[in-house]
């Protein structure tokens, strides 16, 4: 199945036989202080930085998440959406617990989206999905209730069924539009959290069929060394069937893991996209040399 | 084992999170007549305090935290009835829950088993919890102080609300309230009305125990 978003002079398809969607998830500012007091002050000087870092690393899509506290996050976020566009042809991700920024961020959207999040509460189903459907948006599904965040995999597959159904009979929404985030946990809160995540990644996308997501750095909070087992992670949930993450793209370490994965799985052609990334680091290399020798 | 054996060992296992360990050396303490407060202040909740300041100073991780803390909780069921019997006084009670509209709860679970690790009772009302099941707990278990978890920027709104609740009920005077959760600051802490937030669990044990030392000496 193909999940194709856009902008408007772009567009990225995910599906498990195409390189793997890398979603910068830079632009939040969850746990970032002075991003924060720049948000409140209404100054979005940072993101352009954001935006260059993530591009450069490797991001082919943006996530962009304005939640900070005692902000207008509707305002916020329309505006962060422009501003990115102004920056970059990626496609986004309009990212937000709040309904009306991400109508506000909808709005402001030139092409398709990817509206980050749905759960299976009716009360979110009721107030985003018909968002999803007039603005021809795709959606990512949280397999969670009004009850709990379920650790079983096989429960977070009969969610995801119960909103994809939903999703596609009471919205109209197709089932290509609908990305599935199988919930990635801490494995240092839980050791075995990590795995019942891959569970659930392989469950959906083997009995689906539908492309699956999920904030990938999540998996190493609380663990030192974060970015090796982010680096490990991701070919594992790679292998298990996760089409796209939602991840630091900044980390070469982290890119590369992707992008050996992409490889491996038989998504990367005669292994061109590795050799090329490999030359232009060579050449990338080779020009600080010459920089260096050369001051 | 001489006393000193048998409270080093406790200090050191507990530390290490050696439950099966803790959990001897405790029986060991109890069956030589050692009384049990000695073994709590001179031993264990020393032990959790070196493993909080080592997570603080970011020696330490989580997991190395939760053993520790689950250790010393195994120890604590072996001296509760003891500590009841002689009349010492509880650390404090702690009542705890995710607000309404939440269902997160990974974060909130860690902090009570540090809670509980440093020798609180904690009252855990789960996830979705609305205003007036917070009130009606306080009513009926009395807590020192009550923790709010919330893991979205639209749930953070039902801090206030509950607080509202509470003082309606006339009981914020008798509570504590501290906050926290990943999109949660000081600063919307101070906002929302809180007398406390922690970023994590070992903040947030420290600055519950402050808070009870305070309130027992006012």
């Amino acid at each position: 199945m193909h999940t194709v978003l856009s902008s408007a002079g772009a567009s990225v398809t995910i599906g498990p036989d195409q390189p793997f969607c890398i979603i910068g998830e830079r632009i939040n500012p969850t746990g970032r202080k002075k991003f924060q007091e720049q948000l409140r002050e209404n100054d979005l000087s940072a993101v352009e930085v954001d935006v260059h870092a993530q591009i450069a690393g490797g991001a082919m899509m943006l996530d962009v998440n304005m939640g900070a506290p005692l902000v207008d996050e509707a305002k916020l976020l329309g505006e962060a959406v422009t501003l990115v566009q102004s920056l970059t042809d990626v496609p986004l991700c309009i990212d937000s617990s709040v309904v009306e920024a991400l109508e506000a961020g909808l709005a402001a959207y030139q092409g398709k989206a990817l509206v980050n999040s749905v759960t299976m509460e009716r009360e979110r189903i009721d107030q985003i999905l018909p968002l999803v459907k007039r603005y021809g948006a795709a959606v990512i599904a949280l397999p969670n209730d009004e009850e709990a965040i379920p650790e079983d995999p096989h429960r977070r597959l009969e969610l995801a069924k119960q909103l994809i159904g939903i999703a596609t009979e009471e919205f109209g929404i197709p089932i290509e539009d609908i990305v599935v985030d199988p919930l990635a946990m801490p494995v240092g809160a839980d050791h075995t959290l990590a795995y019942k995540t891959m569970e659930a990644i392989h469950l959906i996308s083997s009995e689906i069929g539908v492309n699956t997501t999920l904030g990938a750095s999540n998996v190493s909070f609380g663990m030192p060394d974060r970015h090796t087992l982010n680096a490990v992670f991701l070919p594992m949930a790679i292998q298990a069937g996760l089409t796209s993450a939602i991840m630091d793209s900044r980390t070469p370490q982290i890119v590369t893991a992707v992008k050996g994965a992409d490889l491996m799985r038989g998504n990367d052609e005669w292994g061109a996209n590795w050799i090329a990334a490999h030359r232009a680091k060579e050449a990338a290399a080779k020009a600080a040399a010459q920089d260096a020798a050369g001051g | 084992m001489t006393p000193d054996e048998i409270l080093k060992g406790l200090y050191d296992e507990t530390m290490i999170g050696n439950k099966p360990a803790v959990i001897e050396l405790t029986q060991a303490g109890i069956d030589s007549g050692m009384p049990p407060e000695t073994m709590l202040f001179e031993a264990l909740i020393p032990s959790l305090e070196e493993v909080g300041a080592r997570f603080e100073r970011g020696d330490w991780f989580v997991p190395e935290m939760l053993i520790a803390g689950k250790a010393m909780a195994a120890a604590l069921d072996l001296l509760r009835p003891l500590l009841a019997q002689t009349g010492v006084e509880s650390v404090g009670t702690f009542l705890m829950g995710t607000v309404k509209g939440d269902v997160h709860d990974i974060g909130k679970n860690l902090v009570n088993i540090m809670l509980e690790g440093a020798g609180f009772t904690v009252i855990d009302l789960g996830v979705q919890v609305p205003p007036e099941k917070f009130v009606a707990a306080i009513e009926e278990h009395q807590p020192d102080i009550v923790g709010m978890s919330a893991f979205l920027t639209t749930t953070m709104p039902m801090f206030k609300a509950n607080i509202n609740a509470i003082e309606k009920a006339g009981l914020r005077d008798r509570v504590v309230v501290m906050v926290g959760g990943a999109p949660v600051t000081q600063e919307y802490a101070d906002v929302c009305g809180a007398d406390g937030y922690a970023a994590d669990a070992a903040t947030a044990v420290r600055k519950a125990k402050e808070f009870v030392a305070a309130k027992r000496a006012g």
